[in-house]
């Protein structure tokens, strides 16, 4: 694997499948009474967020505290408006500091790769998610999620359906699910998919019930209400009726199809609630296997060549 | 009485070698050489031997051209001394080989009264390094909202011509009108920044397929050419002239093309970094190529060197934009648009138009010497290399190469895209009405 994480094209399908597995291992840390490994012992994580994110910070945080890196989270708040410390300044800091690892989360596209190839640091850069760009690690872990119902993803078919235009989440699983194998079709009115999405090997369609008994998986997008200002749609009602999955079009599915969503879900607008609570919502899952998803992509990020849990203290015989 | 200078052996245009004497201020005599002559004997020199007391400036190989002219440069001052002065741009400008440029209108008072055009135009004066003519400001404060008052900056000191908005675009189609209209009583022009704003919201980059991938908000090619439909229009209706900034499309070429068809009084230009720069240099986020209008496709690139040649865009202009660096030193989307550009500019043009066979070197005088010229209405800047015309002249090895590394640059600034890139040719000497504002490629 590269040094950094910064677009989910930047992995190989070696580098994922290798991401998926370590990330297998450790999830059933999970079910253990003590969730702790000293894989990261004295190494130093740091979570800068220029966005806000609870759960996305959480997530690796909790992610780096389980494999014992020390963890420092620093909130930079403050828009290209408002002039705070630039992300140079920010960046040379953490390198004073003796940062390992930087989980960065910004608005700006791009922000994530200017930190890694600006020359102000030698930490590894983990993509927390950039502006409309991209969001890998929330790919793998929709990718891990998949695999562990589904299997292998060769054939394999995702519905991506929603806001395509300004989701990274979009992005980085087109990107993922292409390399691994899978056929991910975008679903969006065609004022929320991106000029030159023909260029991205996948398929487009405006029409969510032509693609719906197709899929064996089905993400959902969130749709911000205030898109509709900007005319990208009329309103809430119209975007429900025409793109939304409710308790209908979920039983036009077949039967192992999953639902997913990245959160943070609006029911009632992309999402009915008795969808989302449904056998078929794998939602709250898809939170679980972030961390472990996180500890893998850390874990392997900062050096880790062997299997994970081969380097537990304790001598129980469970590493592969 | 000033120096007399007598430049041997220089290719007036590119063509046979002659001697020019420059004396008080003019072309004095022009004297053939011959190219068997003069590479069988050097000390022979008809004109240079005859003239007592004159300096000789050695031109073997180089090209001479008239002095060229930028329609479209960013000083900054007032307001942003930070990024440049109009000491420091007008001495980048000699050093690119121009004596005349027009200092934009966005500064901080916005050029938009008599006062600031005509001081502006006095700091041209006093450093000296070449002819500033201030752009007015359309409107107050680049607001777009009403008319600035056009005929007190024409009848200033400065005797302002061209009139724009830039970096901004003169968006509501009747105060359009009425610009265009109202300067025909001075026989001034206004220069559009054609660019769509609600099309353009928060637009980083050229919108396409990368964009999309960027996770960049675009910009539509169409924002643009909109722009310059309409506008083409209105000045073909009320009987007006337009210029049109920094064209950066395939398809504002084929407007342009059409307009000129039908004989209107419209003139473009086309920046050197939408010459030979495109869009797929965004992806490495780094903001030294992000510009307004932003770079394009390869199409894009071959359409405008097209539209050069064929003379369908009539100038070169650099819209030369300083920076300083903690503005290019950060997020994509946090920097500020635009790039150097005076230093660079013949390099880029010999590059992309000569030496691609598209244009010869009578016709690069004619797109950032004698057009701009004509486009500004300056008398004394874009006349022919001749007898008893001003002496603006620059001389130019093409045969030098460099690899630009953008600290060797006179600008305050350092923002240029070059940096790393080999580019040809060398500005060697610069003479502003007869003074050598450069000599041997340094500051004279």
């Amino acid at each position: 694997m590269k040094r950094h994480l910064l677009s989910a094209g930047d992995l190989t399908r070696a580098d994922a499948e290798l991401v998926l597995q370590t990330a297998e291992e450790l999830r059933s840390l999970a079910d253990r009474p003590i969730k702790k490994l000293p894989a990261l012992r004295g190494r130093t994580v740091v979570n800068l967020f220029f966005e806000d994110s609870t759960r996305t910070r959480i997530s690796f945080e909790a992610a780096a505290k389980r494999l014992s890196a020390d963890v420092i989270n620093f909130s930079a708040k403050g828009s290209s408006l408002s002039k705070g410390e630039s992300l140079k300044d920010t960046s040379l800091t953490l390198e004073a500091m003796g940062a390992d690892a930087v989980v960065v989360r910004h608005w700006a596209s791009g922000a994530p790769h200017l930190l890694a190839n600006a020359g102000w640091s030698r930490s590894s850069v983990v993509n927390a998610g950039d502006g409309t760009h991209e969001h890998p690690t929330q790919a793998l872990l929709d990718a891990f999620t998949m695999w562990r119902h589904l299997g292998s993803l060769d054939g394999r078919r995702v519905a991506i359906v929603g806001d395509v235009l300004h989701s990274r989440v979009a992005r980085s699983n087109a990107l993922l699910l292409k390399t691994l194998g899978a056929e991910v079709t975008l679903v969006a009115p065609p004022t929320l998919l991106p000029v030159g999405v023909e260029g991205w090997d996948v398929e487009t369609s405006y029409d969510i019930d032509a693609v719906l008994p197709k899929a064996d998986v089905v993400m959902m997008l969130r749709v911000q209400r205030e898109r509709m200002n900007a005319a990208y749609f009329p309103t809430v009602r119209e975007y429900s009726r025409r793109y939304g999955l409710d308790g209908r079009r979920m039983d036009t599915l077949q039967d192992h199809t999953i639902v997913m969503h990245p959160g943070p879900m609006i029911r009632g607008m992309e999402i009915t609630a008795d969808v989302a609570d449904s056998h078929r919502s794998v939602i709250v899952e898809q939170v679980t296997n972030g961390v472990a998803v996180r500890m893998a992509v850390l874990y392997l990020l900062l050096g880790g060549s062997e299997p994970a849990l081969s380097l537990e203290a304790s001598g129980e015989e469970e590493g592969r | 009485m000033s120096t007399t200078y007598v430049v041997t052996g220089a290719r007036i245009l590119g063509g046979e070698p002659a001697d020019l004497v420059i004396e008080d201020g003019v072309i004095a005599e022009i004297i053939s050489t011959g190219s068997i002559h003069r590479s069988t004997s050097s000390t022979t020199r008809g004109a240079g031997a005859s003239r007592a007391g004159a300096e000789v400036v050695d031109a073997d190989g180089l090209v001479a051209l008239p002095g060229l002219v930028d329609l479209h440069t960013h000083l900054r001052e007032p307001g942003r001394e930070d990024a440049e002065t109009v000491e420091t741009g007008t001495r980048a400008a000699a050093l690119g080989g121009f004596t005349a440029v027009h200092a934009m209108a966005n500064t901080d008072p916005v050029a938009d009264t008599a006062g600031v055009v005509e001081q502006v135009w006095r700091l041209g004066r006093e450093a000296g390094n070449c002819d500033v003519f201030p752009v007015g400001a359309v409107t107050v404060g680049l607001a777009g909202e009403r008319l600035a008052e056009l005929g007190a900056m024409a009848d200033s000191a400065a005797r302002v011509r061209v009139f724009s908005d830039d970096g901004k675009c003169v968006s509501d189609a009747v105060l359009m009108r009425r610009a265009l209209e109202y300067v025909k009583a001075f026989d001034g022009v206004i220069a559009q920044h054609a660019q769509e704003p609600r099309l353009t919201e928060d637009a980083q980059m050229n919108e396409g397929e990368l964009s999309g991938r960027l996770g960049l908000r675009g910009w539509p090619a169409v924002a643009e050419e909109a722009v310059i439909a309409r506008d083409c229009l209105l000045a073909a209706h009320v009987g007006s002239r337009l210029h049109v900034c920094h064209v950066s499309t395939a398809g504002s070429v084929e407007i342009l093309r059409w307009a000129k068809a039908k004989g209107w009084n419209v003139t473009a230009e086309v920046c050197p970094h939408h010459l030979l720069l495109t869009d797929d240099l965004a992806a490495t986020y780094d903001p030294i190529y992000k510009v307004n209008p932003p770079l394009r496709s390869a199409a894009d690139v071959q359409a405008l060197r097209e539209g050069l040649a064929d003379g369908t865009i009539d100038a070169v202009a650099t819209d030369h934009a300083p920076h300083p660096h903690e503005d290019k030193d950060c997020e994509w989307q946090a920097a500020a648009f635009g790039m150097l550009g005076l230093e660079t500019a013949l390099s880029v043009v010999q590059q992309t138009m000569v030496d691609a066979g598209l244009l010869d070197w009578a016709g690069v005088a004619e797109r950032m010497s004698v057009k701009p010229a004509r486009i500004g209405r300056l008398a004394d800047h874009g006349r022919p290399l001749a007898e008893g015309e001003p002496a603006n002249v620059v001389l130019y090895d093409p045969s030098y190469s460099r690899v630009v590394d953008g600290t060797e640059l006179a600008s305050l600034s350092r923002n240029t895209p070059y940096v790393g890139r080999e580019l040809p040719g060398r500005v060697v000497a610069t003479f502003l009405r007869g003074t050598p504002t450069v000599l041997d490629g340094k500051q004279a």
